[in-house]
């Protein structure tokens, strides 16, 4: 009997719910040809925006994007502040880096700890009911509490900024709404040394493995040349939240090293980023506008931010760095090390938030500049845990809001994600049946770029994935089904 | 003056003559759900979520207009009313586009303690998702049509307090409004003192102070009555 016959088509009627589709296309003699991660969650909500008030427009993208709230919020505060066109008192730029970097490491340690350490600790073959931070618990009880314990860390600090209600908008335009009180930063500081020792661990642990036993993910999983994108700071210093202003800017460098383009500005971005939509995802995918689609795909995110700049400025985390480059080259290609990356990046955002805690300046109550209307159209920018976040707004003369369009770190990630797949089924991939390993792999894969999609955020092994294989002749030769 | 005795929910009280229910249950320490109800300004009896059982007649009368009557047996708590209440409640949210977690008042909102205090967890009825606009044209103040229920304490407020009468109800059904001015934007009405008030006593998150941001608003409409009071009583006057 003849194979099925069937069109695979992705929109919103037939697209399942939560689950993360691939897409597996054979050539005519077997082999993969591309594999596809298509993004089936469709939101809408650039329309929802309009007409609104544009000082709703954190609490609105905050709710929207429910994975990192944190980012959105501060993005949404720094495009207000250029429709207000007023540069911010010192003190709320200290605290609105403060909170980022706190979300960052929260972000980060969810993603090592949680979400990606038992893959490799518990083994890509075991069985996927335990290989998820349960079974990590079970297995490495320390480990998972310490990352419990970051996480938790990176969290209080910023419940302690912006309350218990993180959707409710504590960066504003014009600055943030409640100034640190001494006695909350003395709080801070204490959990710092935790932090510091659960970090130090994480990194000595990872690194064994790394030189131990995966040493195959490191050449599978998503190694490929590709330009790298996000700000750096005055000096090329890695930078995690200001745009073009004071010697910052967005820099584009390619895997060799050279700098394709420096000191851009967020305003520019429509100059120098396109938007590719595809009809099997809806999600759209960004490239440099001067290379086209192929050759103008970048990556961002915590490997891409450590690739641009050329030092972190801080003691410890430039000593990983130097080490990271030693493993991987000037410019690290290898996917795999984003894990690496997230590391090495939550030991700054540490040092940053020490030096931060430190100054004394912190504690000033001037923290929010109130203004009108100044200007009719703003882009800000941000550096999101997962990479950088770009939104556009267009208002009337009263605020009211025209237009918006925003650019995520997923979505800029996306032709990255669907390479490294790509690499995965071509490298594990045997004869026309899909196995439980390579779901595995291919879970793990995009698991790299720790991508901002709620299905993502299941545990480890959990995610609820639906892969096709697809002969190229179009037929379906095989389904894996993972709720 | 001739005193009026009632019972509500099964205690005797007497009230002087011209008390409404309202009050006769306040003083009394029994609450009623109001909303369009404010001391210091004239009642209307517009949102019914005051309505309350008398003995002896069939209809539901609100509470915040209705005066006590010598003998009257009134109950306001019974399951019947409890529905009635929740039902208003929901019409309310259904009528309009409530989204509590981008409003200014999140946290400070008469309708939505409503909601809390009559059970609404969720809506029985189909939401409406009006297309409506927001009104940002005044300087300091903003007016955001989806989160307006119609109360119409701007309009009493502005009229009887301020004296400036900039706010109205327009239009009709469905398309009913406050609009400002001959339906104007609001920062074209010269008659507006920028005096805030109406922005005070609004029970939602309709009207509010421009620049703010979820959940800042934190208005007290009760202060009104300090306002009032002292107007009555020439408090300025040494
Ligand atoms: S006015 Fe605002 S807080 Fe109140 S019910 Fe409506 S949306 Fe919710
Ligand atoms: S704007 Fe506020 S006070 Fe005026 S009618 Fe609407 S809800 Fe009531
Ligand atoms: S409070 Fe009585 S009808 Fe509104």
């Amino acid at each position: 009997m003849a194979p099925p016959r069937r069109t695979i088509t992705i929109d919103p009627v037939t697209r399942i719910e939560g689950h993360a589709k691939i897409t597996i296309q054979l050539d005519a003699a077997g082999a993969v040809e591309t594999a596809r991660f298509h993004v089936t969650e469709y939101r809408g909500f650039e329309k929802f925006c309009e007409g609104r008030p544009f000082t709703e427009m954190a609490a609105i993208t905050a709710r929207i994007c429910g994975i990192c709230p944190v980012s959105h919020l501060l993005a949404a505060a720094k495009t207000g502040d250029k429709i207000l066109a007023v540069t911010i008192p010192p003190t709320a730029e200290k605290l609105r880096r403060l909170m980022n970097l706190a979300q960052i490491t929260q972000s980060h340690a969810l993603s090592f700890f949680h979400l990606s350490s038992p893959d490799f600790l518990l083994g890509w073959d075991s069985d996927p009911a335990r290989r998820n931070v349960f079974g990590l618990i079970a297995a490495n009880p320390d480990l998972a509490r310490a990352g419990i314990r970051l996480r938790q860390f990176g969290q209080g600090v910023i419940e302690a900024l912006g309350g218990r209600k993180i959707h409710a908008a504590w960066s504003v335009p014009g600055g943030v709404r409640e100034p640190l009180g001494e006695e909350t930063r003395d709080r801070i500081s204490a959990g710092l040394p935790e932090a510091f020792a659960i970090t130090e661990r994480a990194l000595g642990l990872f690194k064994t493995l790394l030189d131990t036993q995966l040493g195959e993910e490191l050449e599978v999983f998503g190694s490929f040349p590709s330009l790298f994108l996000g700000l750096v700071g005055p000096g090329g210093l890695w930078e995690h939240h200001r745009g073009a202003e004071a010697g910052c800017g967005i820099r584009i460098v390619d895997s060799d090293g050279q700098i394709v383009a420096d000191g851009l500005r967020e305003d520019d971005y429509a100059s120098f980023l396109a938007e590719a939509v595809e009809p099997w995802s809806y999600l759209k995918f960004p490239y440099v506008r001067a290379l086209g689609p192929e050759a103008g795909s970048y990556r961002v995110g915590p490997l891409a931010r450590l690739n641009l700049c050329e030092r972190i400025g801080t003691e410890q985390a430039d000593r990983e760095l130097l080490e990271l480059r030693q493993r991987g080259g000037r410019v690290v290609t290898a996917s795999f090390l984003y894990h690496l990356a997230r590391l090495i990046e939550i030991l700054a955002c540490l040092e940053q938030m020490q030096q931060l805690l430190d100054d004394p300046t912190i504690t000033a109550t001037h923290v929010r500049a109130r203004a009108g209307v100044n200007a009719h159209e703003a882009v800000g920018v941000s550096e999101a845990p997962r990479g950088t976040l770009f939104h556009h707004y267009r208002v009337d003369e009263n605020g009211l809001i025209e237009a918006v369009n925003l650019i995520i770190a997923t979505g800029q990630n996306n032709g990255a994600m669907n390479r490294t797949v790509t690499q995965i089924a071509r490298h594990y991939l045997s004869g026309e049946r899909l196995t439980e390993g390579l779901l595995n792999r291919v879970e793990a894969g995009i698991r790299c770029f720790d991508p901002c999609l709620s299905c993502s955020t299941h545990a480890a092994g959990q995610m609820p994935l639906l892969v096709e294989l697809v002969g190229a002749d179009g037929q379906l030769r095989d389904v894996l089904r993972r709720d | 003056m001739s005193v009026r005795t009632l019972r509500i929910d099964g205690r005797d009280l007497a009230v002087p003559e011209g008390t409404t229910l309202l009050q006769a249950a306040r003083e009394a320490g029994i609450a009623i759900p109001t909303l369009c109800h404010l001391e210091g300004l004239s009642p209307v009896a517009a949102c019914r979520l005051c309505l309350v059982e008398i003995e002896g007649t069939d209809k539901l009368l609100p509470a915040c207009i209705t005066p006590a009557s010598e003998g009257m047996v009134v109950q306001t708590a019974t399951p019947r009313l409890q529905d009635i209440r929740r039902t208003v409640v929901e019409l309310l949210f259904t009528e309009g586009n409530h989204v509590c977690a981008i409003c200014v008042a999140n946290g400070h909102c008469e309708l939505q303690d409503l909601a809390v205090t009559t059970g609404m967890d969720h809506s029985r009825l189909p939401y409406r998702f009006p297309a409506r606009r927001v009104d940002l044209s005044h300087p300091f103040f903003g007016l955001d049509h989806n989160r307006c229920i119609l109360c119409t304490r701007c309009v009493r407020v502005c009229d009887e307090v301020e004296g400036a009468h900039v706010w109205d109800v327009g239009w009709r059904g469905e398309h009913c409004r406050i609009i400002a001015g001959l339906d104007e934007p609001w920062g074209a009405v010269d008659a507006c003192t920028n005096c805030g008030k109406c922005v005070q006593v609004c029970p939602t998150g309709a009207l509010f102070h421009k620049g703010d941001t979820t959940a800042e608003k934190h208005d007290e409409p009760a202060q009104l009555q300090a306002l009032v009071h002292a107007r009555h009583h020439q408090q300025w006057n040494p």
